[in-house]
């Protein structure tokens, strides 16, 4: 490339208010001067960023690039290790021998098995929404309880306790509460997890922590495991719903014809994922020098890898900013990641997906916002996952 | 004669289910452990386009495609 490198300082806060689906401009505009960027991360620590499909794949795919929380290099202070059970940030052996006993527990088949209780689930949300009437939060009403009530069930989390739960994972996952705050959540979420996973020990029910009281794992590590599970388990699918729904009502042809067609169901679920990448950006660091895009990526270094501006590569999708539900190549999309890492409850998600939109759009035939588009509440881009805060909806009453 | 066939290798499978999802006439899950099984090495012609797409798109590397020269992929 002739052109001088391009720079990105930091990553932007906030996005065009006029297209929340699309990256922020300074992203798509660094992908505009080629795959790879120079980027200072928060603590003024040199790095890179990676905004184009092709080496966001291979860099997810490289054994050369490590998950460790410790080795990040973000920042000017040093960066504990992960938890124990916490295999999202950690390397193999160790990733490899916390995902091993998941991996036959969130399996095609067996997440299908699921299929019939997650319609229940989410007709008795949609039965709620229809007897309180018109307008509602989409967010609270349905968007966040599928996927909390379905992934509490596969734990085993009793009914009783799942809303105080819900709140606190809330609160660590938005990206907008004070340190104390936000330390005093994740400490609440700790204290009651290390309470379940003792109580499925002395008393195993049948749900997945049960199962897993079975293996070698110790109740320090299940609970990293199940807190993982969790904030995994609901933040992303409840974010892709209501984010999704959002999308959906502001490309009405493209609405109308998944209404009219269910066969479009499993394919728009598949668009919506790469088209919202509701999970921005990840991290990699070199454990040794890597060749990237023709430039040296030094031992040490860390990376961000953004996939919402990779799912939007125009070399890879074509007319990429573009939701086009019939799109074939749609299911190549990085939202689930790709390597070691790629999501162990994905098959859990396209389910959930497939069953809440298909329903939600059969149910509510005239389902439109009840706010001006622009009015609708925006997660900031400092929350891990992207979404809207709530999604004011309305309907024609006594249809259906 | 032309076939393509696959290898499997279930030490690096990490039981994302994607060759599953794509290709379910020529994967599966081990119902135990998650990781991939293979239920046709040559996949019959029908199923050809899948098992190649199943490939393209697993996570870890853990499904290898050999094709004689010219099948396109």
């Amino acid at each position: 490339m002739s052109e001088s490198l391009h720079t990105v300082t930091t990553l932007p806060a906030t996005r065009q208010s006029d297209c929340p689906f699309d990256p922020p401009a300074e992203l798509i505009d660094a992908r505009r001067h080629g795959p790879i960027s120079r980027y200072t991360h928060p603590g003024g620590i040199p790095g890179w960023l990676i905004t184009g499909y092709d080496l966001v794949r291979s860099v997810l795919a490289d054994s050369r690039f490590s998950s460790r929380k410790d080795l990040l290099n973000v920042v000017d202070f040093e960066i504990p290790p992960a938890p124990p059970g916490e295999f999202l940030l950690m390397d193999d052996p160790e990733h490899r021998r916390y995902r091993k006993p998941l991996m036959g527990k969130f399996t095609v088949r067996r997440m299908r098995l699921l299929t019939e209780r997650i319609e229940q689930v989410t007709a008795d949300r949609l039965d709620a929404m229809e007897k309180a009437g018109p307008p509602t939060d989409l967010v609270t009403a349905f968007a966040k309880p599928i996927p909390t009530i379905v992934i509490c069930e596969i734990l085993g989390v009793p009914y009783e306790d799942r809303g105080s739960f819900q709140q606190q994972i809330d609160t660590f996952m938005g990206g907008e509460v004070s340190d104390e705050e936000l330390i005093a959540a994740y400490t609440a979420t700790q204290e009651y997890l290390a309470q379940l996973v003792a109580a499925k020990r002395a008393n195993p029910t049948d749900d997945v922590l049960s199962e897993l009281t079975d293996s070698d794992l110790t109740d320090e590590e299940l609970k990293g495991i199940s807190l993982v599970l969790l904030a995994a388990g609901f933040d992303t699918t409840a974010n892709m719903l209501a984010l999704g729904t959002f999308a959906l009502l502001q490309n009405p042809a493209q609405l109308a014809a998944l209404r009219a067609d269910p066969a479009l169901t499993d394919g728009a679920v598949e668009e919506l994922l790469r088209y919202l990448s509701v999970a921005k950006t990840f991290m990699r660091t070199a454990l040794e020098d890597v060749e990237l895009g023709g430039q040296t990526i030094k031992a040490g270094t860390t990376v961000v890898l953004s996939y919402h501006t990779a799912n939007r590569d125009p070399e890879r999708f074509a007319d990429p900013h573009v939701l086009d539900l019939r799109r074939q190549e749609a299911g190549g999309h990085l939202a689930f990641s790709h390597g070691i890492h790629q999501c162990l409850g994905q098959q859990l998600a396209r389910i959930e997906m497939r069953v809440a939109f298909r329903a939600l759009v059969d149910r509510f035939p005239t389902l439109r916002l009840a706010v001006p588009a622009e009015e609708v509440a925006l997660r900031p881009e400092t929350a891990d996952i992207f979404g809207v805060k709530s999604l004011p909806v309305t309907w024609d009453k006594a249809e259906s | 004669m032309r076939t393509t066939s696959l290898r499997i290798d279930r030490a690096r499978c990490i039981g994302a289910g994607m060759c599953a999802l794509t290709a379910p006439e020529v994967f599966d899950q081990d119902p135990d452990d998650g990781r991939v099984l293979l239920l046709h090495a040559e996949p019959p012609t029908v199923h050809r386009a899948a098992a190649q797409m199943a490939a393209g798109v697993r996570p870890s590397g853990a499904i290898t495609l050999h094709e004689p020269e010219s099948t396109g992929s």
